[in-house]
């Protein structure tokens, strides 16, 4: 052994490994609040946002992020409401009727509604989403058009219904004729896909709470959906979401309301089963 | 859409004279920088709200000229002292010129 090389005693190489282990314990903690600057906001009471080891978006969010969220007046998503809202009572189509002709009181009527969806149709023999639902009525019922998706009627409109359910447990069936679609949205979610050769399980079930690149993983919870995301400046959905997802492991993209984004809605809606309903949410 | 939203204003309907209120609003705009590219390849034109402006009862009490770094949706809050009764009058104002306004009405003991 050369003589340069110091030889250090064994309590030091003791002390050298319990600093190391502190240092990885105390990283693995921070990843859960990434945020190192110094908030000014309350500390969240984070029990609420968590149903056993089902943890929302909320939960990794920063506390800036969840500030927008707190309060109704600061979080952006009710600009979206206010237009839900004034829809809910517009009337429109050939058949001269509104949504609350026949519903009355938003806040009766579509009380858990959002909670339940996406749900089996056995008119279409498939499972159809809230979005989905609210253009049915709207073509059948009202006789108006469909709103497209992605617009700002729809957006606000299918905010307003899932806002009245906030608070309340998603309970989603996926027994019954909704298994075997549940199954292909199980199936979706543990495939490999794209360039990146990447299914959501190996984000949101293998790594939450873990970084990748600048971004902490969430469990991938759509309890919050619609969400306004900060990176999109606008409330947006579900199905956008799942576009982007697919967009960054580079995998090939479905429509918004596709079958297969409507199936794989089911499965992540069932994987959150027990979280209060958010929407709507503030997301990054 | 923006245009179709009002504002919104958070603000105390009654406080005693000399105290120190909370105002906060939010506004619906898309506060486009002008360094975004559409999918043409062609830059998206800016388009912001450059100023906001607080009146109480004619006078103005709190102005903000806003610049492109600033995100859609702008949500600004300021402390005004209570005076007098009145109106708090509020203006935002877009690039184009045209000007939203809202209004709070405020009684001071």
């Amino acid at each position: 052994m050369p003589k340069h090389i110091r030889r250090i005693g064994l309590p030091a190489a003791l002390l050298l490994a319990l600093a190391g282990l502190g240092l990885i314990l105390s990283c693995t903690t921070q990843r859960m609040a990434p945020s190192g600057a110094k908030s000014s906001a309350p500390k969240a009471d984070l029990s609420r946002y968590q149903v056993g080891d089902l943890k929302s978006g909320y939960v990794f969010a920063t506390a800036e992020t969840r500030e927008m969220m707190d309060d109704d007046f600061n979080n952006p998503s009710f600009l979206w409401v206010q237009q839900g809202e004034a829809l809910w009572t517009k009337a429109e189509g050939e058949a001269g009727k509104s949504c609350a002709s026949c519903h009355g009181a938003a806040e009766k009527a579509m009380r858990g509604v959002g909670a339940a969806y996406p749900k089996f149709d056995p008119k279409l023999n498939k499972l159809i989403n809230i979005e989905q639902r609210i253009n049915t009525c709207r073509v059948e019922n009202m006789k108006a058009p469909a709103w497209k998706w992605e617009s700002d009627p729809l957006l606000g409109m299918t905010a307003y219904v899932k806002l009245q359910s906030r608070g309340m447990p998603v309970h989603v069936a996926i027994d019954g004729p909704a298994r075997p679609f549940w199954e292909r949205g199980k199936a979706f979610y543990e495939q490999r896909r794209g360039q990146l050769d990447m299914a959501c399980a190996n984000c949101h079930v293998d790594n939450p709470g873990k970084m990748i690149r600048a971004e902490v993983l969430s469990q991938g919870q759509s309890n919050g959906f619609p969400t306004y995301r900060l990176k999109w400046q606008k409330l947006g959905s579900l199905h956008r979401r799942f576009s982007g997802c697919n967009d960054e492991i580079r995998a090939e993209n479905y429509p918004l309301g596709s079958d297969e984004y409507v199936n794989l809605e089911l499965y992540v809606a069932s994987r959150g089963q027990g979280l209060a309903v958010e929407s709507p949410s503030v997301r990054k | 859409m923006a245009e179709d939203i009002k504002p919104r204003i958070k603000a105390p309907t009654s406080a005693a004279k000399g105290e120190v209120m909370e105002i906060k609003t939010l506004v619906s705009h898309v506060m486009e920088s002008g360094q975004r590219k559409g999918s043409d390849g062609k830059p998206v034109p800016r388009k912001i709200i450059n100023k906001f402006t607080c009146s109480y009862n004619g006078q103005e009490v709190f102005s903000a000229n806003l610049e492109p770094a600033i995100s859609a949706n702008p949500y600004i809050a300021f402390y005004v002292r209570a005076t007098e009764s009145g109106t708090l009058e509020f203006a935002w104002t877009d690039d184009d010129g045209t000007v939203q306004k809202a209004q709070h009405k405020l009684t001071v003991n």
